[in-house]
Formats: C-alpha cells, sequence, structure tokens
C-alpha cells in the first residue's frame, strides 16, 4: 500500500517532503523515506502520487511490491 | 498571457510613483539605439550618469546588475533552496542544478540558521561582498519557507546587505509580496522562451497546483506566470533581470522575441547565456549532443538585442553556492566546518569605510577611462577589434598570463572600449611550470582577439601566442583596463594608418564547457 524511494537515485532534494499530504516522508541518512504505514499512494486526495510526480529523477519514486496495493476503505 | 491581468493597487504603496520610474526605466534604452552603439561598455555597463540616480544607488554596488561594479564588488549564494518544481533539458538534479553548473560537484545544503552564520562570516572576511542571494541548487519559491527564512534572518543580523534571488518564474507570482516585503531589490527571472511549442523542447514538465503537465501545456502555463511574474515585481519597482539560455537550433533566434517581450513588460537587463552542455553533465541536452553556441554567435545575439534593452555580457553562470567577486570562487574557504571555526567579527562601520574606498577606485577608474577616451577625440576608423585582459579585479590588468582562469574581452574602436565577455581557461601554469596543452586551450578560447593585456608573461607562452597573431601586451602592468586598451587601439591605428601593420580580420573562439570551480 505504498510507494517507495530508491535510494540511490534520490537526489534529497528535499522537493518531495512538502508535497506529501500524509506527512510520510521524511530525511533519513542523507535521503529521503517513505514510511509504509502512513504512505496511501495519495489515493482520495491526488490524481497522482505527488512525491513522484516532482520527483527529478525518472523512477525514483515507485510502488513498492513487498506492500499490497492500497484499499481505499468503502 | 492576459496583458490586462488587474492587480489589486490597494495593495502597493506608492505603485503609481514606482511605475513611473520602471516606466523610465523602461523606456531609458542606455546605449540603446539612439546613437549611443560605442558608449563604453553600455547596457549592464551603464554607469552613474547614464541611469536614472534611483536606479543607480541600487545597482552600483550589485555586482550582477552593473558590469562596473562587478570588477570592485563581491556577491555570495547560499544553497538553502533544494526543490525546484520544473524540469529543464539543461539541467541534472543528479548532481546539481545546470543553471550554475557543472557535474560532479555537490555543494553542500544549508539550513537557514547555518546560511545566516556563513554570510556574518563571509561579509567579516570580504569587506567588498555587498549582495547575498539564493539561487538553487533547485528553486528559491520551490522552497519558500527556507528562502524567507534565510532573508528574515539575514536582514536582522546584517542588514546593510542587499537580498537577491533568481527563480524559474512559475510560483512567482504567489510570493511578490513576500519578496517585496523583505525589501528584496533584485530578482532575476530565466525566461528561455515566450512561445510554448518552443517551451516544450526545452521543459519536459512542470509540477503545479498538485499536478505534473508536460509538452505544450507545461511550457503555457510557465509562460503566463514568468511574464505574470515579471509584470508584477516592476509594478512595485523591484528591478528585474532576465535570463536567458541560448540553445542554438532551439531558441537562439527566439530570443530577439523574448527580449521585446520582457523588455516591454519593464525588464531592467537581459542576460543570454551560453548553453552549457557536455555529455558528461548527463543532462538531455549533453547526452543528445545538442551544442552551445560559439562565441561569435553568442555575442551577434547579445549585439542584436542590445538595441532593445540593457544587455548583461559579464555572467559567469555560476554555481549556488558561489562566493566572491564573479570571475573568482572562494566557496572552498567557508565550508560548514570552517565557518564554525571562525571567530566572526561583523563590523557594519569597518564594512562601510572599506565600501568608501572600493568606491574611489571605482571612480578613479571612470576618470581615466574619460581622460583617455577625450584623446581618441578626432581619430575615425571602421576599425574594430577584441582584445582579452588578464585581471584580479579593481579594473586592472594586473593577473599574470599563466595564472589567469579567465580573460575579460573589450571590443576597441574609435568609439572607446567596451566590455563584452569573458572567456574562462583551464589553469595554463600549474606548479611554475607551463603546460603545453592548456596554452593551446587558452588559444582557442581568445582566438577572436588581436592582443591580450597581461601583468606580466614567460618568453615560451608569448612567441607561442605571436605565432597565433595574438599580441601579448604587457607594457599596461598594473595599469587600469580601459584607459590602456584605448592607449594600445591608438598605437595601433597609427601603425595601421602608417603602414607599418595591416588590419586582419580573426576568427571564431570556442566557449570553455563546464563550470569554474576553485583551483584544486
Amino acid at each position: 500500500m505504498t510507494l517507495k524511494i530508491i535510494a540511490s537515485q534520490c537526489t534529497s532534494c528535499s522537493a518531495c517532503e512538502p508535497e506529501c499530504p500524509n506527512v510520510a516522508i521524511s530525511e533519513k541518512n542523507g535521503t529521503f523515506v517513505i514510511d509504509p504505514k502512513k504512505c496511501t499512494e495519495c489515493i482520495g486526495h491526488f490524481d497522482e502520487p505527488q512525491c513522484a510526480a516532482v520527483c527529478p529523477v525518472d523512477n525514483t519514486c515507485v510502488i513498492d511490491n513487498s506492500f499490497p496495493r492500497y484499499q481505499p476503505p468503502a | 498571457m492576459d496583458a490586462s491581468v488587474q492587480h489589486d493597487q490597494a495593495t502597493i504603496p506608492d505603485g503609481d510613483k514606482l511605475s513611473s520610474v520602471m516606466q523610465t526605466i523602461a523606456e531609458h534604452k542606455g546605449c540603446g539605439t539612439s546613437g549611443g552603439s560605442g558608449k563604453a561598455s553600455c547596457g549592464s555597463g551603464a554607469g552613474e550618469n547614464d541611469l536614472p540616480p534611483e536606479i543607480w544607488e541600487k545597482v552600483k554596488n550589485h555586482p550582477c546588475y552593473s558590469e562596473e561594479a562587478h570588477h570592485h564588488y563581491a556577491r555570495m549564494h547560499v544553497a538553502v533552496a533544494p526543490a525546484c518544481n520544473i524540469q529543464c533539458n539543461y539541467c541534472n538534479r543528479k548532481y546539481d542544478c545546470a543553471n550554475e553548473s557543472r557535474p560532479g560537484v555537490v555543494s553542500e545544503k544549508l539550513s537557514p540558521e547555518q546560511a545566516a552564520k556563513k554570510v556574518l562570516a563571509v561579509a567579516s572576511t570580504i569587506p567588498q561582498m555587498t549582495v547575498l542571494g539564493i539561487a538553487g541548487p533547485g528553486d528559491p519559491l520551490a522552497n519558500p519557507e527556507k528562502t524567507f527564512k534565510t532573508f528574515e534572518l539575514i536582514a536582522r543580523t546584517a542588514p546593510d546587505i542587499k537580498l537577491c534571488l533568481s527563480t524559474n518564474g512559475l510560483a512567482l507570482p504567489d510570493h511578490v509580496d513576500t519578496i517585496a516585503g523583505f525589501n528584496v531589490d533584485h530578482v532575476t527571472i530565466t525566461i528561455n522562451m515566450v512561445d510554448p511549442e518552443i517551451g516544450a523542447k526545452i521543459y519536459p514538465w512542470v509540477f503545479w497546483k498538485h499536478k505534473r503537465y508536460t509538452g505544450v501545456e507545461a511550457a503555457k502555463l510557465l509562460t503566463d506566470r514568468q511574464l505574470q511574474g515579471l509584470e508584477m515585481l516592476t509594478e512595485r519597482g523591484i528591478l528585474c533581470k532576465v535570463n536567458s539560455v541560448m540553445i542554438p537550433g532551439v531558441n537562439d533566434k527566439h530570443l530577439v522575441e523574448v527580449n521585446k517581450a520582457v523588455k516591454s513588460r519593464g525588464a531592467f537587463l537581459h542576460n543570454i547565456m551560453p548553453l552549457i552542455s557536455s555529455p558528461e553533465h548527463g543532462t538531455v541536452f549533453g547526452l543528445t549532443g545538442q551544442r552551445g553556441p560559439t562565441a561569435q554567435e553568442l555575442k551577434a545575439l547579445q549585439d542584436e538585442c542590445e538595441g532593445e534593452m540593457n544587455m548583461m555580457r559579464h555572467c559567469r553562470q555560476c554555481r549556488a553556492d558561489a562566493v566572491g567577486l564573479l570571475g573568482e570562487d572562494r566557496s572552498a574557504e567557508f565550508t560548514t566546518d570552517k565557518i564554525m571555526a571562525m571567530e566572526v567579527n561583523y563590523d557594519i562601520d569597518s564594512r562601510k569605510a572599506y565600501q568608501e574606498a572600493v568606491e574611489s577606485e571605482r571612480v578613479a577608474k571612470v576618470v581615466a577611462r574619460q581622460e583617455e577616451l577625450a584623446s581618441l577625440a578626432g581619430q575615425s576608423s571602421d576599425i574594430k577589434l577584441l582584445v582579452a585582459v588578464a585581471t584580479k579585479g579593481s579594473g586592472l590588468i594586473n593577473e599574470h598570463f599563466g595564472h589567469a582562469k579567465e580573460f575579460q574581452v573589450y571590443e576597441l574602436s574609435t568609439a572607446g572600449a567596451k566590455f563584452v565577455g569573458h572567456r574562462r581557461v583551464d589553469l595554463y601554469c600549474q606548479g611554475g611550470y607551463g603546460d603545453e596543452d592548456s596554452l593551446e586551450t587558452v588559444i582557442r578560447a581568445i582566438n577572436d582577439c588581436h592582443a591580450v593585456f597581461v601583468a606580466k608573461i614567460g618568453g615560451c607562452p608569448k612567441s607561442d601566442l605571436q605565432a597565433a597573431g595574438i599580441e601579448p601586451v604587457d607594457q599596461f602592468a598594473h595599469e587600469f583596463i580601459e584607459k590602456s586598451a584605448i592607449a594600445w587601439f591608438k598605437s595601433y591605428l597609427d601603425k595601421v594608418n602608417s603602414g607599418e601593420i595591416q588590419h586582419v580580420v580573426r576568427g571564431d573562439a570556442e566557449i570553455r564547457q563546464g563550470a569554474l570551480t576553485s583551483a584544486a
């Protein structure tokens, strides 16, 4: 139910942090990370995940397949 | 865009007065079309007598807004703004923002508090540092909290320092009132196009109001917001510089249109910069092999636009953490570790005294130029040529040929000496002995010049320069640049007239790719 940030590609530009509607993003060891417990893929907030839309490096904020896709409450 | 955008006049005190001032500037062509083509270093080089007094007061010690000031005053940038809201094909954020630069050199990100401390440390060490700018490495207005917090801290602790920022303009209309509230009186907007079709070739996407826009739609949004922001700033009497990256085959011819569009909206100065593009930068343009302009192409475009408005030709496309005079980079002296260990003694009075001394030096230089210029009166010749100058600043020929990291280029004619640009070169002399390959780089960089003025030069490079048709001139060591150049030009004309030498036209020169970094 979450996106993740590929650390090796993250430029630490911080653009994603303030865009996250769930305050799920924070800086850790020089790059940014998404808290999987808080991420909702922006479903219910915006049309597209904000971190991926603002990230300057393509394919850096991506769906984390180790978590099931987010299902909004019915 | 909708040119009839209405702004609430009630929120703009003195709006009428300021807009009349801006109108004066817009109408003031400096060395524009009206017979001033030969006025020394016009445009950004407009001097005390060329500008309305209130504008001169604002630009006289801002190195980026006045060519004359840049020989004497220093600036610094603090890298507090890493985030960006658009993507440009000449920029690769994996390294840093290409607006200012070169790959592989990662600037330290600073918090507003660290930035404020750094400003005090630099101001105490470099008393002629008069301007603090925020230029990224992303976009200052995509990081509004950090940018304005930095301004707030600096305005409190170092009130004599001018505040300045450089933006892509997308978020600008939302922040104009805050910018005016911090008394920021210089704002630079990077505008590469006013036609979205062209914009789509430069900007892959913009991020606005929670959505990523691409293609023509993105470029349309960006140009509308840029021009609206520019109008809002000039209405408030804030001086605006417009930066444009010249990309041959993409926007080079179009920049004439851009020039007209920004001039009509009251921009003070236009800075057309060469594209920096090389595969190792990892930018889209670098990887597709998009080339940058040659020195002649750049100058021709700048000359064409100069009839319309003031042009800046002394931009060094510096880093978002640059410190010092425009042609130097002292950022390595002011890393966070070093600043923390420094004893900072910020003394506004001693800074003022130092700047007064700088001011009298500047005035002396202008007087010397005018005296020498008077002696050219009566001479008439169609000859126009370029010369290169090795300088460390203060408007003097005071750099050794082999130590020069860049050469300043002046165009000489019977109208005088006009600053038209600069060429960066690799350090030619390292460790006391010459390096042949580097000398070739220097010759390629100043190949369009007839002479090079230096404080000192060794025998070997001297003969190589002569062989390449460039006259090394060291007889004016430690004298004023323009005065010396005019004196040399006079004797050059005499020699041509007497038949002793023949005037030949020189070829083109190369603009070096990559950015100025401190010597390793």
